[in-house]
């Protein structure tokens, strides 16, 4: 598995939402896939949209719940196209695979096309220990394998990048003379893939889902570049998640109308590839072995809790994280492990343990908004919610994470609140308080008209009063003027 | 107006309402009466538990949510002046109380019977007119869809209708309304750092909605981002949904 860094969430967010580029790419990029997105909808109205999402819903919870089955299914209907079908239970499992084929196939040089699973895995490095040369071919993919780092969207990995820093990132490591047109940078990283597309032995490639009744993985994408990775190549492995299964071909029709739409807001991408078996005898081309790797890597644990359950249904279209006003300000990376945003912050929780990754679902308002774009009506924010139950008070101790500090605030709210005496006594403490600083500020500077606190320097609320001012205690409760004035009307 | 008078209800008026804005208060219970309803408040009320809820304190949750459960038993309604202490009676008791049939049922009858403020005066008493409140605002005044109200209860139009009709009162647009304010509960003090970043974005759209009032139907969304607004030294105010429709409030 790759580092893990979902510790340190609060360092990495402080920072970057100080960064302007960022911030910069991401209204770009993610507010540019929103509108599309929304446009789409309009177009085939929200009704229909509505029908929709209801169907993949039905599909994802009837598979999920039936999932052996499937994947019985799918493994007769791989074999019986020729292929073979392989389950991993771990990332080691899954890189281990992979090396066995890489050794006993004699592989040199490896293209890949979009994976998230691969990146979970670590896959890079293996194959590259393995003496294998390993080429990314997603244009978002290519760019981030030449900067040594890792994605910081779903489905659009590069987003963080500027074409600046992309220009500046090509004349460094492949020598050209800087160009910042588009076109052109596109045009370089074709004519680099091109040639490794035919030099390749190998070619992973993701999937977008794994129709069980036929075998075949599928692929939606815009370069093109997945068609390559699964046909030129003498060998392709497929490696993806165990929940990308669907049950049939019409299933498919529903999600290939959803994903595109939720993703970049395409009524349909420029390839859908579905592959099944390797070449047959009769085919043109395509390769000589076909195996699909199934990965389980803590999946398995989100399928046994009914509360996360339903996080296997996320087909990762990325819409959550383009709404995310959380995401939208800090991107990607800062989540510090593969998922990012809103869906991130309930899987990475559940597949590196919500000790390390605590942090991540607290670190939403829980405004709802990802539940309202989710094609699949996930929602998120319940997950959210069940997980910091679980940092608060699981009874497993790896799991009951939340400092024992807030343990001890949540106890004393719940008691100065069970008793209207105690928060009368509070309440006017208070007071009393607030007027002492008017006369000599000590803890907390109020404004001249004693409305407000400009700094407080008392624990919780002088983290409010860095850059907002806290409204002071007025002269009486509602409770106090129910009494003298509209209680008896 | 309504014609269906002897409506009685009982106001949660919030502990936010109750110790940081009564005015608040004050307007719900003067709206009310002046559209003939007869209102009371259970005074042991305090807290309806969402701060510990939204942080995973399920049990203490639970211990301030079954003081509610109790106060209102016999309350024919139940209205809150917060979209979002409404959102936690009618939506998240039913999760809290999920594992335990009897007080799951007594959840889902307090439930039923909550609404929000806008919802109570719209769905109940069935105001399509500002003007049955006798009011009239000078003032040009933008609306801030809170998010649980919009995603939780599903008021969306509704509070601006509201506004639309009350006389003197030009209603501005406000770009990216639905987007957070960046309160959230704890959430705001936990990662300050964001928090401040969502609600620096929503004042500049405050700011650029031309709005001298900013109105929204909870508080604690208020309380953010006027006390933004208030740091930059703007003048704009912010007013509850109720405090606008009261003829006496200023």
């Amino acid at each position: 598995m790759p580092e893990i860094k979902t510790q340190d969430f609060t360092a990495a967010s402080s920072q970057a939402i100080l960064d302007p580029k960022l911030r910069r790419a991401l209204d770009r990029v993610a507010e540019g896939f929103h509108v599309a997105r929304l446009d789409r909808i309009e177009e085939v109205t929200q009704e229909t949209w509505d029908g929709w999402k209801d169907q993949a819903r039905e599909i994802k919870v009837h598979t999920i719940e039936h999932l052996d089955y499937y994947l019985d299914l799918l493994d007769k209907n791989v074999a019986a196209a020729g292929g073979q079908l392989h389950f991993a239970k771990d990332a080691d499992e899954a890189n281990e695979i992979v090396a066995h084929i890489v050794r006993t196939r004699d592989i040199k040089v490896a293209t890949k096309s979009k994976s998230m699973v691969s990146e979970e895995l670590s896959l890079n490095p293996v194959l590259e220990s393995l003496g294998v040369e390993v080429w990314e071919t997603d244009l978002g993919e290519y760019i981030i394998q030449l900067a040594e780092e890792t994605p910081s969207h779903l489905v659009a990995p590069a987003l963080h990048k500027s074409k600046e820093d992309v220009a500046a990132l090509f004349t460094d490591k492949l020598g050209i003379p800087y160009d910042e047109d588009i076109y052109n940078m596109a045009a370089t990283a074709r004519t680099v893939l091109r040639d490794k597309f035919m030099e390749a032995d190998l070619g992973i490639s993701g999937a977008n889902f794994v129709v069980a009744e036929t075998g075949t993985l599928v692929i939606i994408s815009n370069e093109g570049n997945g068609r390559l990775c699964t046909s030129a190549p003498r060998v392709h492995i497929g490696i993806t998640g165990m929940e990308k299964i669907i049950p049939s071909m019409q299933d498919l029709s529903t999600f290939l109308r959803l994903l595109p739409r939720s993703a970049t807001g395409q009524r349909i991408t420029s390839y859908v590839s579905m592959t099944t078996g390797p070449r047959r005898s009769d085919d043109e081309d395509g390769p000589e072995e076909f195996h699909l790797i199934l990965v389980d890597n803590g999946r398995s644990k989100m399928l046994a809790d009914p509360n996360l359950r339903e996080a296997l249904y996320c087909i990762r279209c990325g819409a959550c994280l383009n709404i995310c006003p959380v995401y939208s300000r800090i991107g990607g990376h800062a989540y510090g492990w593969v998922y990012p945003g809103p869906i991130g912050a309930v899987v990475s929780p559940m597949l590196v343990g919500l000790a390390k990754a605590k942090e991540l679902p607290q670190a939403s308002s829980l405004c709802g908004a990802c539940r309202e774009v989710c094609p699949i009506n996930i929602d998120i924010p319940k997950m959210l919610l069940n997980l910091r139950t679980k940092t608060a008070e699981s009874p497993d101790s790896t799991q009951r994470t939340a400092p024992e500090m807030e343990r001890v605030l949540a106890r004393l709210y719940a008691k100065l609140m069970s008793s209207p005496r105690l928060l009368k006594i509070a309440v006017r403490f208070g007071r009393f308080a607030q007027k002492i600083e008017r006369i000599t500020p000590f803890f907390s500077p109020l404004t001249k008209d004693g409305k407000w606190i400009r700094k407080a320097h008392l624990p919780i609320l002088s983290r409010w009063t860095r850059s907002r001012d806290l409204p002071t205690l007025p002269k009486q409760t509602f409770h106090e003027i129910w009494q003298k004035e509209l209680s008896d009307e | 107006m309504s014609q269906q008078a002897k409506i009685t209800a009982d106001l949660f008026v919030t502990c936010v309402v109750d110790q940081l804005y009564p005015n608040v208060g004050v307007s719900v219970v003067k709206v009310l009466r002046k559209l003939g309803v007869t209102i009371g408040f259970p005074e042991e009320q305090t807290c309806c538990g969402q701060p510990v809820y939204n942080t995973g304190f399920s049990q203490q949750a639970r211990t301030l949510a079954m003081r509610v459960l109790d106060q209102f038993r016999d309350t024919e309604y139940v209205v809150v002046p917060s979209g979002s202490c409404a959102a936690t009676i009618r939506v998240f008791y039913l999760e809290l109380f999920a594992d335990d049939p009897e007080l799951l049922a007594q959840a889902k009858a307090l439930s039923a019977k909550t609404y929000e403020f806008s919802e109570f005066l719209i769905n109940v008493l069935k105001v399509e007119n500002a003007a049955d409140c006798g009011t009239t605002y000078q003032g040009t005044a933008a609306y801030h869809p809170s998010c649980h109200l919009l995603r939780e209860l599903g008021v969306r139009s509704g509070p601006q209708k509201l506004l639309a009709s009350v006389p003197g009162l030009e209603q501005k647009e406000l770009e990216g309304s639905e987007i957070c304010c960046g309160f959230g509960g704890t959430f705001s003090v936990k990662f300050p750092h964001i928090s401040e970043g969502m609600v620096t974005d929503k004042i500049a759209n405050v700011q650029a909605s031309g709005a001298d009032t900013l109105v929204s139907c909870d508080m604690s969304c208020l309380m953010n981002i006027s006390g933004a607004l208030n740091r930059q030294g703007s003048d704009i105010k912010v007013r509850h949904l109720a405090q606008i429709l009261d003829a006496e409030s200023d």
